[in-house]
């Protein structure tokens, strides 16, 4: 191959490239190591994270059992191994799992059209934000207090740069519900989108309807966001949404400390067009037969360039997949008995406890913690290996004295019991 | 030529998940309440609790597996063979990867987990920050970035922060016309305009024209290097000096880092900020199209301003820093897509600092000797040494009415997956190819026979060319009417 | 081929003027050039357009070309044809599927343009 090349050795074929830039040393890494040590080294790591507790943290991530063959189908080649379907004549596996993972997420939410997902829930609220501006071309954008404080951040990190100025709105201290009042003394006619969470970052359900009317009486458009895929189960789609956007980590996605996930966008028939990420379509080949490919490609970047809807270049197809297989597994009676458990598990725990806030919630609730502040409460469960709920002081200070709790289908009884001894 | 590298066979046909499905078909079992069970309306509110899910599917389990088995022998994958796909960087996704991602310790840690339970996690995350930086020559770097175009618009709001505090953010940012589309619409979407600067007749960049084009106004330019005809940029010292004399930062797309990896660092070469692709250059499998990782390496004078939190020491133990006043925030949830970074941990212990540079070495050779078997067969308007990919016109082709488009489509029944098509946009009619190191003599060989044969084809029978592919199960796709009556979901 | 009554410009768009109302569509060189035509995007009634400013544009699979308005005024009515058969644009630009009609504020404006024989060995020149 030297010879070909017509090289007598292969660092010649770098010595086109100036001396300045090359590096002339070996970079400063350890020398390769076998397989075995490589499976050490990360069995170690695991083990100084936690191991066997049980845990009741939930707050936009979600400890629910994966079913066996999500594993077993997005570890097959050819779905791990394949690059993006852009040659639709040989990847219409990829297509057609996207193609049913698109309709699945309108079945669930009740929308029109779906994207093939976002990088997750976090980054599908500011391109929903992005989107609604779009839409309505009025570029202020009012958020809940009581949506995921992180997902807040980024959109505060991604409004920052577009001349979207982002205010927010409160909740009500009894009910933990968006305070109505507030929106509507904040919304005016320069306002765009409003967005608010169902179930919020309290678990609780919030009361989406009526910030619809709120919303739609300005001209702005309703974004509803979720975070706890599995409540969409049980719960009613949200009535009145424009634009539903969300984080499919509940749906057999590993926690994996923190990505990575699936987000989706999902809207109107009449917002098509307005929609970032990819997009799957169903077509025919020359031959006459059913066939799906990449459409509506225009909308993206590598098209539009500097006038695209997003700069996204990619849907988490594989993590996709894992919830495809999830939504599959489980089906249209699975996914509701298995809300129905994460809904009677929740509420048995916090039937032993006192919920702060008297609005229905579905697998989360919050609790305010007497005698002690929660991080105490937690060592104490700690020593029982339970990791127990989240201390909301860091993202609310006005909630330093609680903790949120999350109880799913994989919740004991035994572990539930000895929290609420501690917490009690 | 006949075709050696693949045959027809019978693939089974297999309907949507909606159209298998049958009312009562279960694929799961929960297992019975250990709590008392609780009335929807009464817990949730009437009002609140859907109907059933209308047309959810409902399938027995090995009519599952049966339908993402069947849909998967679709697919073409790194497993069956090469993909050419000029700066994607179709490495093979080591298994070993896949293996200790699913570590029970690592794939079952919540991000909230207290910081105690969680010093495995931070210790891999503060590990492969060592290693990227390392190989980047930068001096930090953040793991957030969920994605390449991610980690391009972090990048550019760092600049953005650093050039504010500094008393003027800037007006436009300078991108070249052979950049990636998502170079424009990052820079777009971090609120700056976007110039572009053409490339030189040798297809580098033109320094004369940057001269002029690097004012007051100008933030940042975005540079790809090699670019992306898989050519150094040999004036990247004088680039970075124009633009820094000026007041401007430099920004690299590390979209083709497989070029570079141990011979060459970023860092040393004037970049100031940077992101990678985990998924190309580091073997984190594609999937079908994400996910990815984009992680940012920057130089010491951005690091105040990078996303929140950081990873610091804290005497034996790993601890996030929230306190960071000047950094621009979050770009997303949580801390990077962590189960990404196992993976491209795993890569880079497998490699080591050797390894690493080996594998560059031998993405190089491929390339080149690629880029010798074609260039008495196929137009190569650039000829400036390349380097871990080439890029041909169809030029020779299109006389014949033959575009690379076709070519593509007829390699397809030569049993490869097609190079990258009509990109870069100042070669007109891109045929762009990457073979990686992964690909051995044969496989390359194999390949170059094929292009050859194709030219030949085109020379002899350019409308059976223009016909192709015939051998697979889908023939071509009408992408035409997807578009002007687009049918983005199933209904019953 | 190209009707010797219209007007052209170097972005290949025409205008037919008719009193004080211009009609304007794009060439029969630039929807070639497009390919199949998969979506037309334009400006509502009422807006107001500027000579050289973008009106809308037009997507083919992998491309979306912006159209320049020929001339500057108010829009006083779209095509409603194209948003169901955008494909009419590839049969019959320079008929049915006209774009919009501009009412002038400025029809000085249109002698700057180009003649159908400009035009012609524009676009032979360009080749």
């Amino acid at each position: 191959m030297l010879d070909a090349c017509g090289v007598s050795s292969p660092e010649d074929l770098f010595s086109h490239l100036p001396e300045a830039v090359r590096l002339g040393r070996p970079l400063n890494l350890a020398p390769g190591v076998s397989e075995y040590e490589i499976v050490d080294y990360f069995r170690d790591r695991a083990a100084e994270n936690a191991n066997g507790y049980a845990s009741f943290l939930g707050a936009g991530v979600y400890h629910h059992y994966r079913p066996v063959l999500v594993d077993t189908v997005v570890s097959r080649g050819e779905f791990l191994t394949s690059y993006t379907p852009y040659q639709a004549e040989i990847a219409q596996g990829t297509l057609t799992t996207i193609f049913e993972f698109q309709t699945m997420i309108c079945q669930l939410t009740g929308m029109d059209v779906a994207n093939a997902s976002m990088y997750d829930g976090s980054t599908a609220v500011p391109e929903a934000a992005m989107m609604a501006v779009r839409a309505t071309g009025k570029g202020r954008v009012l958020i809940a207090k009581s949506v995921h404080p992180e997902y807040r951040e980024v959109l505060r990190t991604y409004a920052r740069n577009q001349g979207m100025p982002v205010e927010e709105f409160g909740y009500v201290p009894e009910a933990g519900t968006i305070d109505l009042e507030d929106l509507d003394r904040k919304i005016d006619g320069l306002t765009g989108a409003v967005i608010v969470q169902s179930p919020n970052f309290f678990g609780i359900v919030d009361r989406v309807k009526a910030a619809a009317e709120i919303a739609h009486r300005a001209g702005a458009l309703l974004v509803v966001l979720f975070t706890e895929a599995v409540s969409l189960g049980i719960l009613e789609p949200a009535a009145g949404a424009d634009i539903v956007a969300g984080e499919l980590q509940s749906f057999a996605i590993s926690p994996c400390y923190g990505g990575p996930y699936a987000g989706i966008i999902a809207t109107r028939e009449k917002f098509l067009r307005q929609v970032p990420g990819r997009l799957v379509g169903q077509t025919t080949d020359s031959r006459g037969n059913r066939a799906f490919c990449l459409t509506l490609a225009t909308r993206e970047q590598h098209i539009r360039r500097e006038k695209a809807t997003s700069n996204i270049c990619t849907n988490q197809a594989l993590i996709a997949l894992m919830a495809t297989v999830f939504m599959t597994v489980y089906g249209k009676q699975g996914l509701r008995e298995l809300a129905e458990q994460n809904l009677a598990k929740a509420h048995y725990l916090a039937s032993k406890l006192r919920p702060r806030f008297c609005g229905k919630f579905f697998n989360e609730f919050v609790v305010k913690v007497e005698g002690k502040t929660p991080d105490e409460m937690n060592k104490a469960l700690l020593k029982k290996k339970i990791i127990g709920g989240l201390p909301l002081g860091r993202f609310y200070p006005e909630l330093a004295d609680s903790m949120l709790l999350c109880a799913t289908e994989m919740s004991r009884r035994a572990d539930m019991d000895a929290v609420a001894e501690v917490l009690a | 030529m006949p075709i050696t590298k693949v045959r027809p066979h019978l693939s089974p046909n297999e309907s949507l998940l909606f159209e298998r499905s049958s009312p009562g078909k279960k694929a799961y079992q929960l297992p019975e309440l250990d709590v008392p069970a609780v009335d929807a309306a009464d817990a949730l509110g009437a009002d609140n609790v859907r109907a059933e899910i209308d047309g959810f599917p409902e399938v027995s389990e090995v009519e599952a597996i049966r339908h993402f088995t069947r849909l998967s022998t679709w697919n073409y994958a790194i497993d069956y063979g090469m993909y050419p796909l000029g700066s994607c960087t179709m490495k093979y996704n080591p298994r070993i990867n896949e293996l200790v991602a699913r570590t029970e310790g690592l794939a079952w840690a919540h991000p909230y987990q207290p910081e105690a339970l969680a010093q495995g996690s931070m210790e891999v995350m503060a590990r492969v920050e060592a290693a990227l930086a390392e190989i980047t020559g930068m001096d930090a770097v953040t793991l957030q970035p969920a994605a390449g175009a991610h980690g391009e618009l972090t990048g550019i709001l760092l600049i953005r922060a650093l050039l504010e505090k500094r008393g003027n953010p800037r007006k436009k940012i300078l991108i070249p016309d052979s950049a990636h589309g998502t170079n424009p619409a990052t820079a777009a979407i971090a609120g700056y305009a976007v110039e572009n600067i053409k490339s030189s007749e040798t297809g580098v960049l033109d320094v004369g024209a940057l001269e002029h084009l690097v004012t007051g106004d100008v933030a940042a330019l975005m540079v790809t290097n090699p670019n992306t005809l898989g050519v150094f940029e040999e004036n990247i010292i004088r680039v970075a000096e124009i633009l820094h004399a000026k007041g401007a930062m430099l920004y690299m797309d590390g979209a083709n880092m497989n070029a570079l990896v141990g011979i060459a660092r970023p860092g040393d070469f004037g970049v100031d900020v940077m992101h990678l692709n985990l998924h190309k250059t580091f073997s984190t499998p594609h999937g079908g199209g994400g996910p990815g990782a984009g992680p940012v390496a920057v130089k010491k004078v951005l690091e105040p301003f990078l996303p929140t939190p950081r990873l610091k020491r804290s005497g034996k133990r790993w601890t996030y820093d929230y306190k960071r006043k000047q950094s621009i925030g979050r770009v997303k949830a949580y801390y990077g897509n962590f189960g990404v970074l196992v993976r491209a941990l795993a890569y880079i212990l497998a490699h080591g600092g050797p390894g690493l540079r080996n594998a560059t070495v031998d993405a190089v050779l491929n390339a080149v000797y690629i880029r010798k078997g074609l260039e008495p067969y196929y137009d190569l308007p650039y000829r400036a040494p390349n380097m871990h990919e080439v890029v041909f016109s169809d030029e020779r082709q299109a006389k014949l009415g033959v575009r690379t488009g076709d070519i593509a489509k007829r390699l397809i029944d030569y049993g490869f997956h097609p190079y990258t098509v009509s990109f870069p946009l100042i070669v007109h009619g891109a045929l762009m190819i990457e073979p990686t190191e992964t690909e051995g003599k044969r496989e390359i060989d194999q390949f170059i026979d094929a292009m050859i044969s194709i030219a030949k084809e085109a020379e002899t029978d350019p409308q059976m060319v223009k016909g192709a592919p015939y051998g697979t199960r889908t023939s071509k796709v009408d992408e035409v009417t997807a578009a002007r009556k687009p049918v983005l979901r199933w209904k019953p | 081929m190209y009707p010797e009554n219209f007007r052209y410009t170097k972005e290949h768009e025409w205008v037919l003027v008719e009193g004080d109302i211009g009609t304007v569509g794009i060439t029969d060189h630039a929807q070639e050039e497009l390919g199949d035509i998969v979506y037309v995007d334009l400006p509502k009634p009422g807006a107001h357009i500027e000579q050289g400013k973008s009106l809308g544009s037009v997507e083919s699979v992998k491309a979306v070309s912006d159209v320049y308005s020929p001339v500057s005024g108010e829009v006083t009515e779209i095509n409603g044809l194209l948003a169901d058969s955008p494909e009419k644009l590839n049969a019959d630009p320079h008929g049915a599927a006209w774009l919009v009609k501009i009412r002038l504020s400025a029809p000085a404006e249109v002698a700057s343009l180009m003649s159908a024989a400009d035009y012609q060995s524009y676009i032979g020149a360009e080749k």
